[in-house]
């Protein structure tokens, strides 16, 4: 049994990869195809309301579309003042996209991969025991850094953008140690410099950290909730499931929360 | 923890789906409900200025029912004054013309009177010459003391 779990986890953890061989230009076909499925889903609802939008009697979807799409207004005016066309969609991106990722945790965990080992075996003729399928994308560091790392591009071009390119360079020398006198400048500058790096590295490694270790462990503990018997699963399946619930919206919220909070630091002058 | 291509293309895909949401998405729903609200604030005052329009337009005919209560009083009021003054100037006028007759009536009994006064004289003084007549005849001469009888008659 011990290795028998071994190896069931194991499986559950490996990508499906486009070459067995690795490096770089490997892709994970399964977090690729699934957040792009989701993403698709996302746009064809979300536009389709927009498109039909209408003013008076909207529907239940578009009313709960509304509602999600309040609150992103909401959080973004609250605290981003600056204008930008590009927050308020880039957090309602974030939110319902990784949103819809972390969803897939909650499909039972054995779900996908066996229609992918039946679709792959069938159609393909592949080898049931070298078929993967992971299904939540969110707890792959690809895609969490993928996100993380496009806010932290957000973040030095909305910096730039609002400070300029001299203003955005003088100020990773000058802050957040103010000095006066020249002499106290260039003795500081390094150690500004310095802190301005660990800052704008610290804030998409934390994101995605964040995001990815929150998925990562829920999916690891569904994995080791379906090798208990199958009487007792539910057991603990049950609540963590609900408790999962919570889980994925919060972490949903929180990527576009700290997104739009760096933003609007990016744009503040110091 | 492995890192590949995997991540450029999340990041594309990331990029794909932001740039539609900006174009798509976000500006015609948030147009939409900006102008729902901008809709529901303009019904909102409407109703509280018909409202007020209603609450002005109440106080008006208030107003106005009022001044025409008032105005009926005072029109009951001088057309009660004006009756009784017609009901007076009417009893002025009977009482004067009432002495009028009065007077008239005797005026002409008081005539009547100096004119039976008169006649009766008249007979009174022609029987007084007929019975002197009657009296003289024997002596006097009626054609002889003419002027006499007539100063007789005169002096009745």
């Amino acid at each position: 049994m011990a290795s028998n779990a071994t190896e069931y986890i194991q499986h559950h953890l490996t990508f499906w990869k486009s070459s067995h061989e690795g490096g770089f230009w490997t892709l994970h076909l399964d977090t690729f195809s699934v957040s792009l499925v989701l993403g698709f889903i996302f746009l064809a609802v979300f536009a389709s309301v927009a498109r039909n939008a209408r003013m008076e009697n909207p529907g239940r979807l578009q009313m709960f579309i509304e509602t999600i799409v309040e609150m992103v207004d909401t959080q973004v005016k609250e605290i981003f003042h600056a204008k930008s066309k590009v927050i308020a969609p880039l957090a309602l991106t974030i939110f319902v996209w990784i949103f819809l990722m972390n969803t897939m945790d909650l499909l039972p965990v054995d779900l996908i991969p066996m229609v992918a080992q039946w679709v792959g075996y069938t159609f393909f003729g592949a080898d049931p025991h070298h078929t993967y399928f992971r299904v939540v994308p969110s707890a792959d560091v690809n895609a969490t850094f993928a996100m993380s790392l496009s806010v932290m591009l957000c973040i030095i071009g909305f910096s730039i953008s609002a400070k300029g390119l001299g203003g955005w360079i003088k100020e990773l020398f000058t802050a957040p140690f103010h000095a006066e006198g020249l002499v106290m400048s260039i003795i500081l500058a390094p150690v500004n410099f310095a802190f301005q790096l660990v800052e704008l590295a610290a804030k998409p490694i934390s994101l995605a950290l964040r995001l990815f270790g929150n998925m990562y462990s829920g999916e690891l503990i569904f994995i080791l909730i379906a090798l208990l018997p199958v009487a007792f699963q539910w057991i603990l399946g049950a609540p963590w499931a609900i408790f999962h619930i919570l889980v994925i919206t919060l972490q949903a919220f929180v990527f576009m929360m700290l997104t739009i909070v760096y933003l609007s630091l990016a744009v503040e002058k110091h | 923890m492995e890192f590949n291509a995997t991540l450029l293309g999340q990041a594309i895909t990331f990029a794909i789906l932001v740039w539609f949401t900006m174009k798509f998405v976000w500006p015609p729903l948030t147009n939409m409900m900006d102008e729902r609200a901008k809709r529901i604030a303009d019904g909102l005052a409407a109703a509280e200025r018909g409202k007020q329009d209603l609450e002005a337009a109440e106080k008006r005919v208030a107003d106005e029912l009022r001044q025409a209560k008032q105005q009926a009083t005072e029109l009951i009021l001088a057309a009660e004054k004006r009756a009784s003054q017609i009901v007076d100037e009417a009893k002025d006028a009977a009482r004067t013309e009432g002495a009028k007759l009065v007077a008239d009536a005797k005026a002409q009994i008081d005539q009547e009177v100096l004119r039976a006064k008169e006649s009766l004289r008249e007979q009174v003084a022609s029987l007084a010459v007929s019975g002197a007549e009657k009296i003289l005849r024997k002596e006097i001469d009626a054609a002889k003391h003419a002027d006499l009888l007539a100063s007789i008659k005169a002096e009745f």
